[in-house]
């Protein structure tokens, strides 16, 4: 194929890939955030101490996340179908896409708020903080370096999951590289729709490493 | 000095349990704090001086007993009572527990942020408190950029922000060496005479209660096993935990001599050996040692020593003078 057919091609691929990871990378994090905040604040040593509830959500966590995404895919599809209004396409796998991945954040978003130094939340309960402000004022951006490399993670791994799109008929990169490509058997396509792949990726975690270095006070 | 109690622990007992172990942390203390003193708590590491501090503003919650807070028991308070009275406590710390993300002077102003304090109000404050600290030049630095004197001076400032009435420190100076030490205690005996703030600490070192507190409880196996005056606890040291602290071996317990004498007292501040030699090169006066009980610690000197007190009242003096000036502790004994 020529560079010409190709290009229009490999655009149309990337343009479709970043139209199902942003929203779904957004989406997930509106959910996903809350629940890991949830998480920490809940444990047994958190802020607010709910064992209970707390192994329940991590229950339900866990469950979720260890379906694979090729497998929820297609155990979604009445539900999808039924908030997304059609289940196939690269629209309405979205959904799919955002069940998979919020869990996921969760379980990120709880490991950076944890990692903020148990004395530094200590002192700002000296001081008289809410729940509220410890959370708002203190954990997050005590977090947020972490928090945004965890960030780049998250969306390099939904990048991943929208290559298994063409299985529920949506479009994408992982789309073209299969049925354009390998089905075809013109591995040229493949390999291109690979690299494009590969150089999504890297931007994205090199974008992230560097914002993550640029926001962080603690070493210099 | 006012002689309000300000602060007033009562039965204060902590049990860490679990499925194994049954830890006494704290066995029923009870103790009161005057308005505008300086109240040290020392103790060997485990003597559980770190829990009772931790209970005063409930970041540990005790078992049993009552800490009343002007006139209020701050372990009765629901959430909101809680937040009221954290606010009028400061607390500092021995890793200083700043924010990482905010500047010098973000950190001064979380207080003041949390409090609803005016923007322009908060400036006035935190140029205010970055000169009692000392600090004006580095409030756009991040703590990371601080060496660690100045991380407790902005964790000092933090705590000053919104001039609450008691100054909780949680081993200020355990991580400092000995002259960001000196500094940091200069800075807290600073703040309780020109503030009025009470403060209530906790140390394992001796020299940290005898140069600024007025009142000192020894903690042993968590329990209050002395208390009183500073000085009374220093001269007349009772129990063994105290002794310990002192550097003086219990079985070789200082036993008066027969003769006026002088009793020093080394607390880890000063060494032993230039001290002596350089008293006579000093003051040309020749002391009598009688009897002498160190011990040497981490490059330091613990323990006490027994010289003949000079017949001359003036060369006398002149000795207590140049050894109160090396920052030790002297008094004298079987004076008639």
């Amino acid at each position: 194929m020529s560079w010409a057919q190709l290009w229009p091609l490999i655009l149309e691929g990337t343009w479709d890939t970043l139209y199902m990871t942003i929203p779904a990378t957004i989406l997930s994090y509106l959910i996903g955030m809350p629940l890991g905040l949830l998480l920490v604040i809940t444990a047994s040593d958190g802020i607010r101490p709910k064992p209970a509830f707390h192994s329940a959500l991590g229950v339900v966590i866990n469950f979720l996340r260890s379906i694979p995404f090729i497998i929820l895919l297609a155990m979604l599809f009445p539900v999808t179908r039924l908030v997304m209004g059609r289940a196939i396409g690269t629209t309405a796998i979205i959904f799919p896409l955002i069940i998979s991945a919020f869990p996921y954040v969760a379980r990120m978003v709880e490991g950076s708020i944890l990692e903020v130094d148990r004395g530094v939340i200590e002192a700002a309960q000296s001081l008289g903080s809410t729940d509220w402000q410890l959370i708002a004022k203190v954990m997050i951006p005590e977090a947020l370096p972490s928090l945004l490399n965890g960030a780049a993670i998250v969306t390099v791994t939904i990048l991943g999951y929208t290559a298994m799109a063409s299985a529920a008929g949506g479009g994408g990169l992982g789309a073209i590289a299969i049925t354009k490509g390998l089905n075809l058997r013109k591995m040229d396509v493949m390999y291109a729709a690979a690299i494009a792949l590969v150089i999504l990726v890297q931007v994205i975690t090199i974008a992230g490493n560097r914002l993550t270095k640029k926001i962080d006070h603690r070493k210099r | 000095m006012s002689s309000k109690v300000l602060i007033e622990v009562r039965g204060l007992s902590k049990i860490f349990a679990d499925a194994e172990n049954r830890v006494t942390a704290l066995n029923d203390i009870s103790l009161q704090v005057q308005e505008g003193q300086i109240y040290g708590i020392v103790g060997m590491s485990g003597a559980g001086k770190s829990t009772l501090i931790r209970c005063i503003n409930r970041l540990d919650t005790p078992n049993e007993g009552q800490i009343i807070y002007r006139g209020q028991d701050i372990l009765a308070m629901n959430r909101q009572e809680l937040l009221g009275a954290r606010r009028k406590m400061g607390m500092i710390f021995q890793q200083f527990n700043l924010f990482m993300q905010r500047t010098v002077a973000q950190n001064i102003r979380y207080p003041l942020e949390i409090t609803g304090v005016s923007r322009k109000a908060a400036d006035q404050r935190v140029a205010q408190l970055l000169d009692i600290v000392g600090l004006q030049d580095k409030a756009r630095a991040y703590p990371a950029q601080l060496s660690g004197g100045q991380r407790q001076r902005v964790g000092i400032a933090r705590a000053l922000a919104n001039e609450p009435d008691l100054l909780l420190c949680d081993e200020a100076t355990s991580a400092l060496d000995p002259m960001t030490t000196q500094s940091i205690l200069d800075l807290l005996q600073d703040i309780n005479r020109r503030l009025g703030i009470t403060i209530l600490l906790i140390t394992h070192e001796m020299a940290v209660i005898r140069q600024i507190c007025h009142r000192v409880a020894i903690l042993d196996g968590g329990r209050v096993v002395e208390e009183g005056d500073v000085d009374s606890v220093f001269r007349n040291t009772r129990s063994e935990a105290g002794k310990r602290l002192f550097g003086v071996l219990p079985q070789q317990a200082s036993e008066d001599p027969d003769t006026p004498s002088l009793r020093i007292v080394f607390d880890g501040a000063a060494a032993e050996k230039p001290v002596i030699s350089k008293l006579s090169q000093q003051t040309g006066v020749f002391v009598n040692i009688l009897s002498a009980n160190m011990n040497h610690l981490q490059g330091k000197t613990y323990g006490q020593m027994i010289i003949e007190k000079p017949r001359d009242p003036a060369e006398n003096a002149a000795v207590i003078a140049y050894l109160e000036g090396q920052g030790l502790t002297v008094r004298e004994v079987n004076t008639p």
